[in-house]
């Protein structure tokens, strides 16, 4: 066992890999180039397109105790990781290694070729019932969590190797020219793909919008792809994007928005060239909300909005409130639509949205991030990965490169959800390191980290609810009632990668 | 009071409870709760103490808890209970 330097101990080693325990979040040096792949070569004349998924898995040569990777795009809509290990399974290849950008519910339907040995690990975290069943130890499968700029790092730096990348092209031409703005399968910006595309051994591109050449705009070139298979649906539109998202009506999330926008603004970052990134939850686009008012009333243009993108920013685009989206994923039909058409509105990739060990990540320009919690302790330490019956159920997307990247990173939460208290004076597994998180923003008050004197006196001259973290704790504590601890086994079933390498925290089976 | 026919009260919304109630020979609570590894002793103890206050000595008493705080307990086993002490 090791000791990380926030108390945490981890394996020494998991699945094979020597773990590095955590340290801080700025000073862990890289070594080394960048990885390869061999060079290539075609010649005139020569065709990509394979009959079918199972063509073009023989063509790349997939063997047992390979590593395989799909993009999460799709969401919970993506057919294709199911359609690709049916394929696999049928093929009889064992011990596959799958290193996607992230995997959702719908996947849980690989969950008997994690039992049959199909699929042996996931190099990347999970959402749903893989990590849920692989919690309560009734699969055996480790799983590597990273985030968005890690999984970027990974695999420039080679410690993840792809062998095969599926990657859907929801618009894709037979030499493999695609992008993700239209085909019944739009889903916009194709930004945790590139990765793939660039370090992977063999590219397929995979559609079910197979037009003549040349697709264009171009997001993944034909220099990256290998095989294009067409099949006849990559996924269920419905649930790729979202028709729209919209601001929450929950009276506690329309007053932690409140009190989020009120803390923006006390911070005075909100000025000219202003940037900011938040999600898609209700809470969140109620503080890009507020946001756009305060803008609008001040006459304040902002420089960019970032990270996953939905119709509230591109309205604010529009506006002129921001001169450019940065996109690495769309979450609603609006922002599909304005990635395709806005000339502001920029696709990138993870590596330039969040990888640490680059020339430099827009995480590092951003000056607001709104991020969630499942919980957060008295250390402003936050976890997003496992809910507090233990079990890992989230990935843990661009949660740490984002609090690291920012000059003011925000949680908003809840104080009490289902009877839970979400101040704990330790979370069941860290995420995000306290370090790079600056204010805690509940219904109940908020919360500065003792690193902001200065904000924490500018919000108490404003007379918000500032409270010492310790004090908010207690409060919502004499609600819920002291909550019994959770047990754990011993047994290491996951290890949470922070975003350069190390690993920050593990996560145990549950006893049951 | 005496539990005379079944009844319930509550909903299952998130913060929320269940509660139903029927006649029986012995007093029996049966929790199913989204947070019974946590919470499940204090559930327990509360049940109790409002069904001692309202001296209520036999029924059969199940609640499908969704993480109800104390207060909302009280007032869904009260209001259960109420029901079913009517004529």
């Amino acid at each position: 066992m090791a000791r990380t330097s926030l108390g945490r101990w981890i394996p020494e080693t998991f699945d094979g890999r020597l773990c590095r325990p955590y340290q801080d979040p700025f000073s862990l040096q890289p070594m080394g180039q960048r990885a390869t792949r061999a060079l290539r070569r075609v010649n005139p004349g020569h065709n990509k397109v394979m009959a079918n998924l199972t063509e073009a898995i023989l063509a790349a040569g997939l063997k047992d105790g390979m590593t395989i990777s799909t993009h999460h795009h799709l969401r919970n809509g993506d057919a294709l990781l199911n359609m690709v290990v049916r394929a696999i399974h049928a093929l009889g290849i064992q011990d596959i290694t799958i290193a996607s950008s992230s995997v959702h519910p719908v996947h849980a339907e690989l969950l008997p070729y994690i039992h049959s040995g199909t699929i042996r690990a996931f190099e990347c975290g999970v959402n749903g019932l893989i990590g849920e069943m692989a919690s309560k130890g009734e699969i055996r499968c480790p799983i590597t969590v990273r985030t968005h700029g890690g999984r970027a790092r990974a695999l420039m730096s080679g410690e993840v190797r792809v062998d095969v990348a599926f990657i859907a092209a929801p618009c894709c031409d037979p030499f493999g020219n695609m992008n993700g703005i239209a085909g019944p399968s739009a889903c916009g910006s194709l930004g945790y793909a590139t990765l793939d595309a660039d370090y992977a051994e063999t590219v397929i591109a995979v559609t079910d919008y197979l037009q003549p050449y040349p697709v264009a705009p171009i997001s993944i070139a034909q220099t990256q792809v290998d095989y294009v298979v067409a099949v006849e649906s990559l996924g269920d539109p419905q649930k790729i994007v979202s028709t729209t998202t919209r601001t929450t009506t929950d009276p506690i999330g329309l007053m932690i928005a409140g009190y989020a926008a009120e803390v923006i603004e006390a911070s005075g970052l909100l000025k000219d060239g202003f940037s900011f990134q938040t999600g898609s939850g209700g809470t969140s686009l109620a503080v890009a909300d507020r946001l756009r008012d305060k803008m609008l009333a001040a006459g304040i243009k902002g420089s960019f909005g970032s990270g996953g993108i939905t119709g509230y920013f591109v309205d604010m685009l529009e506006q002129g409130l921001f001169r450019t989206l940065f996109d690495v994923q769309c979450f609603d039909l609006q922002a599909v639509r304005s990635i395709g058409s806005n000339p502001g509105h920029v696709e990138i990739g993870a590596d330039m949205y969040a990888n640490p060990f680059n020339g430099g990540a827009i995480v590092n320009q951003l000056d607001v991030v709104i991020l969630g919690a499942t919980e957060v302790d008295v250390d402003f330490n936050v976890n997003v990965n496992t809910e507090s019956n233990g079990y890992l159920l989230h990935n843990t997307g661009g949660h740490s490169d984002t609090a690291a990247g920012a000059k003011l990173s925000i949680i908003t939460v809840p104080s009490i959800r289902g009877r839970l208290p979400i101040i704990r004076d330790a979370v069941t597994t860290i995420t995000t390191p306290g370090e790079t998180i600056d204010v805690i923003v509940t219904e109940r008050g908020i919360a500065v980290n003792d690193r902001h004197s200065d904000l924490k006196e500018e919000l108490l001259r404003r007379h918000l609810p500032v409270k010492d973290i310790r004090e908010l704790q207690q409060e919502i504590v004499a609600l819920t009632g002291q909550p019994k601890p959770l047990e754990f086994e011993d047994d290491v079933i996951a290890v949470i990668e922070y975003r350069d390498g190390s690993i920050i925290d593990c996560v145990r089976r549950v006893k049951a | 009071m005496e539990i005379r026919r079944k009844a319930q009260a509550g909903t299952m919304q998130s913060s929320d409870m269940m509660v139903f109630v029927e006649p029986a020979q012995e007093l029996t609570i049966e929790i199913e709760s989204t947070v019974v590894k946590q919470f499940g002793h204090l559930i327990r103890q509360r049940i109790e103490g409002k069904l001692q206050q309202l001296d209520v000595r036999s029924g059969r008493i199940r609640v499908s808890d969704r993480g109800a705080l104390d207060y909302a307990i009280d007032a869904r086993v009260e209001t259960a209970i109420a029901r079913a002490a009517e004529e």
